[in-house]
């Protein structure tokens, strides 16, 4: 299959954006700013990102919400209009298929934002396992996807849009806002650890709000951002990437996601083999790499010469300043403060598990 | 110092005497993005034309250097440990090992055709 083009292509290549193929599009990996800049302008100022590669997926009719339940780990019986929740969605085996936000629009009528990566699996998995009277559609191609990032983004979207008209809270959305007359989707959410905002618009005003948003952000230092700051950012917040801290055969609780898997729910799929699992023998900790060295991904862990786990993520992380990992240790040798080695291609570098996210935000 | 040579992999090579001075080029600090660490070559190591002997990491990826020419590496520029972003500022200032004892450079390019290979790539 061809890599696909997001309707901000054009705007990207005139940016100066460095093209990669990403989940079967192409989209900019940086821009001449460079990623340590981007990560930066994200946790002092603002970036934007193209993020249209994602899926949505409308769900709607009386057995909606009986759907979520049943085929998501989280609860979603108690939800009010314009609200956002998160939740890993699993096989039977208590593997992951996917992590995902639900959006409640209203009574009856989710959207649902998936992984690109994803989405073909997502849709089918969904497909088979739907109950009752409801009807999900695939309305990914529609919608275009950005990501206003940073401490600055309020600042700056509050110039477009009706007074007090946006999202206070995290994890809340409002629905057909006019972003610079523009309408959109805007919820307070975002993949970087900072506060900001994901916008959804029709995929030919993407373009537009892209130049609006840049040209209402040029005071406070707003600058395009790529994937490659998208993934700093995201392992800086210690959040979990799928194919990565998730996958088919690791479970949202391996991965430490207990607080969004309801045990307590009366079914959902996977319940039954992650209740029988119990605690997990392995779980995801952070590490903080005290030697000298880059960790990456599918390293092996070492405490005192006994491999006790492997890393799924690992890059330098430019705000806090140090080169830091995610790993699946067993959950004996967990202890924050405990010293560890990674091979790096055959190289021992130091490490220390530390308290995840190794980036915070702090409370405003 | 005697004039700058250059590999088909993107590596430079500048002669002061009898001691090569090796780093990498524009392009290729360009190409791997702001550089967050340099996996240093150990001193005395012998090297081989052609052959990986350190390797440069940005954000995203790790990418062998190779050894414009073969030798024994003599130095190697510690500043760059923790000041690895050097590379990308002043990639002809930023030396990553001298090598001693240097071997053939038949093989390397000149600047111009350096340049002209670039040209190709682009």
């Amino acid at each position: 299959m061809e890599a696909r083009k997001t309707p901000l292509y054009e705007t990207h290549l005139k940016a100066g954006g460095k093209m990669v193929e990403f989940a079967g599009y192409i989209l900019p990996v940086q821009y001449p700013t460079g990623v340590v800049k981007e990560h930066l302008a994200v946790r002092n100022a603002c970036g934007l990102f193209d993020v249209s590669h994602m899926g949505e997926l409308r769900l709607k009719g009386p057995d909606a919400v009986r759907n979520l339940n049943h085929l998501l780990t989280n609860d979603y019986t108690e939800m009010a209009d314009g609200q956002c929740r998160y939740s890993p969605m699993c096989y039977p085996d208590g593997g992951t298929v996917d992590d995902l936000i639900v959006y409640k629009k209203g009574k009856d009528d989710y959207l649902i934002v998936v992984n690109a990566a994803n989405r073909k699996k997502d849709v089918d998995h969904i497909r088979e396992n739907l109950v009752g009277d409801v009807l999900m559609e695939d309305v990914s191609d529609s919608y275009a996807q950005l990501a206003l990032q940073g401490p600055k983004a309020e600042a700056i979207l509050s110039k477009l849009v009706p007074a007090g008209s946006l999202p206070e809270k995290s994890y809340t959305a409002v629905f057909d806002l006019p972003v610079g007359g523009l309408l959109c989707i805007v919820s307070r959410t975002g993949y970087t650890g900072s506060d900001g905002f994901e916008l959804y618009t029709a995929a030919e005003n993407a373009e537009k709000l892209f130049g609006l948003l840049m040209e209402a952000g040029k005071e406070e230092g707003l600058i395009p951002c790529g994937l490659g700051a998208r993934d700093t950012l995201r392992l800086e917040a210690s959040m979990p990437l799928y194919g990565h801290e998730l996958s088919a055969e690791i479970s949202p609780l391996e991965a430490g996601l207990s607080f969004f898997v309801h045990l307590d729910k009366d079914e959902f799929i996977g319940k039954e083999a992650l209740e029988k699992a119990g605690r997990t023998a392995r779980v995801r900790v952070g590490l903080k790499v005290t030697g000298r060295g880059i960790v990456r991904e599918h390293q092996d862990v070492f405490i005192d010469g006994r491999k006790v786990g492997v890393t799924t993520s690992g890059t330098s992380c430019p705000y806090v300043g140090y080169p830091a990992a995610m790993a699946l240790i067993e959950r004996a040798s967990r202890k924050i403060g405990t010293k560890v080695e990674v091979d790096v291609r055959g190289r021992l570098v130091e490490a220390e598990i530390v308290k995840m996210p190794f980036y915070k935000k702090e409370e405003q | 110092m005697a004039e700058m040579k250059f590999t088909k992999t993107h590596e430079w090579v500048c002669f002061d005497g009898d001691i090569a001075y090796v780093g990498i080029t524009d392009y290729a600090q360009q190409e791997m993005g702001d550089l967050v660490y340099v996996n240093l070559p150990e001193v005395d190591a012998e090297v081989t034309a052609g052959e990986p002997f350190c390797e440069v990491e940005s954000v995203k990826a790790v990418a062998e250097v190779n050894a414009p020419i073969s030798g024994t590496v003599a130095e190697v520029n510690e500043e760059l440990l923790d000041a690895p972003e050097k590379i990308n500022e002043a990639p002809y200032e930023s030396w990553i090992a001298k090598i001693a004892n240097a071997g053939d450079t038949d093989s390397l390019l000149t600047e111009d055709e350096y340049t002209a290979l670039l040209e190709e790539i682009h």
